[in-house]
């Protein structure tokens, strides 16, 4: 039985906008979307072999979210990760050695092997944080704009959250605050149903998360989240609004994970969802959907695709083949930055 | 009568000279740090529940709001977690927020965000991310604040590696471990007690520090270490005056941090009298006496003559009623007893 239907309409409409981009844009959400897909492919065939010593939650089939998001994004401006964070990092711009090399448990790890798969962060590229507590990130990416908002700073920050984070009361707390304070921030909401195993309709009552927050006293949009473009612009518009003084935004977007809630493969034969689910899911996949778009308005075709796939499947090699490569911490690691000078 | 008003208003400290210094309440001594720390830097903001109404914390925010604008001294949503959250987030980018309960009890609401945020941010992200931030809050006692608006939680916190924990016992203290901990470059938590709210001292005028992590001798003496914080320490002291004139000459320790801890003193102390006893506001259990006394066993064992002694509170949910308040709090008369025990034992 399928739960959760997808009920966008794809790309359906979306060729009369085409002429607003540059096909290079175009191409690099493509690509960028491709690209986080094969890395965590590889993640995912990899994990059995236990070097990546890190429990993972995958993104495969939420590329979109966090692509479409980032462009829309300067380096300057921060990004708050959940649990989820991978793609996130990827499209923030993360390093692609750095965060392997954190799963491997390697000093040169983005965060020194302190963190793993859950805990991504780097500053260089405006990857303020991420936390393993369900909304736990929510309350301090709210302080986060309220800093930039008292520095008179331009940056705007934006903060992935899942269904189920919505339902801790600090979300309820923050986003309270943030409107109070009419804070430059963006709350991203990457709606896919399930909490570990737990589907929605037994944690929420029946209601649209969006609504739900624009009750809070901010503007609250609900954005296919399968549709790259249509994240980048309800993004833009947020970006706009956050950065113009106009306060903070909501976006709930449905999406589906393609995996277990965490580790390689899907889980559905467990019978907390119906494989038919994830198969309807599927036919809405961000990556394939967008490439059948792209390639009728010939910006690309399955040639490029497979040079494009290639150049980042010698990259995603060369990182791991680094990753293992790179040495491990040793015991003073362990003890240094537990108080800050 | 507001909760303990009356007890507080009747206690008794000894009055400071003024030909010392300028004499200035425990509550304006606070004031005074945060004014001066908001002067000074434009990062600084103070806010909590009711920072700016007319009670402003005991007195500890009075006018600041006037001084400094809404921007950077404000009232506070009821949302402890999030606004722990909102604070964390704020200290990671560029500010030094102090964020300002009424109580500890309250604090517990905001476990997620202290605990397993805030204290953890710096170590997790390999030193980049600071998060210089102070949460204040005073420990009530009496007048029926019972079981939820009582809780000394220090000994909770004690253990949490990132943290630090100030419990000045006087108005100078109080004044110079606030700048202290504003400037540090941490979350630093810093828990006064509402009976020491009224006291007097002698402050001096403008900007000085007092170091965080070390304690102070209040009264030298060769026959028992007393070592603790805040108002049990105040207890302790008077208790420690009271047995001089029976012979008993005790050395009495302020440790004004409580974490990070500062050994050397009470090692140097024990190593002296060879009795310990620790006192603290909060329970005696997993808290600040149990630490002590297992350092002491660990590590100064051979200075001890005689078994540690432990004076905080029983393993009880503190109790509302004004007559078995009087069971469950030590007082100077317990304590004196306790180290009577100790050094004829
Ligand atoms: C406070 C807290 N409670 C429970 C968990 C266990 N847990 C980890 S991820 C997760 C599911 C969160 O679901 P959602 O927010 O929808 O994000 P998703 O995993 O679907 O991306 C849960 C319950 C946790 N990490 N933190
Ligand atoms: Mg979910």
């Amino acid at each position: 039985m399928i739960r959760y239907d997808y009920h966008g309409t794809g790309f359906a409409g979306w060729q009369e906008k085409l002429d607003h981009y540059e096909p290079a844009f175009l191409l690099k959400l493509f690509r960028d979307m491709l690209r986080i897909r094969i890395i965590e492919e590889e993640i995912e065939r990899r994990y059995f072999q236990d070097h990546m010593k890190s429990p993972i939650h995958l993104v495969i089939g939420q590329e979109a979210t966090s692509v479409g998001a980032c462009a829309a994004l300067t380096r300057a401006d921060l990004l708050y990760a959940s649990h989820r964070t991978h793609g996130n990092y990827l499209a923030k711009g993360g390093d692609l050695k750095a965060m392997l090399c954190e799963m491997h448990c390697r000093i040169n790890g983005c965060v020194g092997s302190r963190g793993g798969s859950m805990h991504l962060m780097d500053k260089s590229v405006g990857m303020a944080g991420s936390s393993a507590i369900v909304a736990g990130v929510v309350p301090i990416a709210t302080g986060t704009a309220f800093a930039a908002q008292m520095q008179d700073e331009s940056y705007v920050t934006t903060v992935f959250l899942g269904d189920a984070a919505t339902e801790e009361g600090s979300v309820s707390e923050a986003l309270n605050f943030a409107a109070l304070k009419q804070l430059p921030i963006i709350y991203f909401c990457e709606n896919n149903f399930y909490s570990v195993q737990s589907p929605l309709h037994t944690r929420q009552p029946k209601r649209e998360i969006y609504k739900w927050a624009a009750s809070y006293g901010m503007p609250s949009v609900l954005v296919d989240g399968t549709n790259v473009l249509a994240v980048y612009e309800a993004m833009q518009e947020a970006v706009a609004r956050a950065k113009q003084g106009g306060g903070p935004t909501f976006i709930e977007s449905p999406v589906y994970r393609f995996r277990a809630h965490g580790g390689a493969g899907d889980d559905s034969k467990t019978g907390y969802r119906d494989i038919a689910e994830r198969e309807a899911w599927e036919k809405a996949c961000p990556i394939e959907t967008y490439f059948a778009f792209l390639k009728s308005a010939g910006l690309i075709d399955e040639q490029a695709r497979k040079v494009m796939a290639g150049e980042i499947m010698a990259e995603t090699m060369e990182a791991f083949d680094f990753a293992l490569r790179s040495p491990k911490p040793t015991e003073a690691d362990l003890y240094t930055h537990v108080y800050a000078d | 009568m507001p909760w303990d008003e009356g007890l507080v208003n009747s206690l008794v400290y000894d009055a400071p000279d003024p030909k010392e210094g300028r004499v200035l309440g425990y509550a304006k001594a606070v004031n005074e740090a945060l004014e001066i720390a908001l002067k000074q830097d434009p990062s600084v903001f103070v806010f909590g529940q009711g920072v700016d109404d007319p009670t402003a914390m005991f007195g500890v925010t009075k006018d600041l709001q006037d001084k400094f604008g809404e921007k950077r001294v404000f009232d506070s949503p009821l949302s402890e977690e999030g606004m722990m959250g909102v604070s964390t987030g704020a200290a990671m980018n560029g500010m030094r927020p102090v964020f300002m309960h009424n109580r500890p009890d309250f604090i517990l609401l905001a476990f997620n965000q202290l605990v397993t945020h805030a204290a953890k941010m710096h170590y997790m992200d390999n030193g980049l991310t600071k998060v210089p931030m102070v949460v204040w809050a005073a420990i009530g006692r009496g007048w029926g604040s019972g079981a939820q608006h009582s809780q000394a939680i220090q000994g909770l916190l004690l253990g949490v590696p990132g943290l630090k924990i100030v419990m000045p016992s006087t108005p100078y203290d109080a004044k110079g471990l606030m700048l202290s901990a504003i400037l540090d470059n941490n979350p630093v938590l810093v828990f006064e007690h509402r009976w020491l709210m009224k006291k007097d001292g002698i402050v001096p005028e403008g900007f000085y520090r007092v170091p965080l992590g070390k304690g102070i001798y209040r009264r030298r003496g060769k026959d028992v270490t007393i070592v603790g914080a805040s108002h049990a320490l105040e207890l302790g002291l008077q208790a420690a005056n009271k047995l001089a004139a029976e012979g008993i000459d005790a050395e009495v320790i302020d440790l004004r941090t409580i974490k990070p801890l500062d050994e050397e003193i009470i090692a140097e102390s024990l190593k002296k009298t060879g009795r310990l006893v620790v006192v603290d506001t909060g329970w005696s259990m997993g808290g600040v006496c149990a630490e002590i006394g297992c350092l002491a066993a660990e590590k100064w064992f051979d200075s001890l003559k005689a078994p540690v002694r432990r004076i905080g509170l029983p393993d009880i949910p503190h109790p509302a009623g004004y007559t078995l308040e009087q069971f469950f709090y030590p007082d100077v008369k317990r304590i004196s007893q306790t180290i009577r025990e100790l050094v004829h034992q």
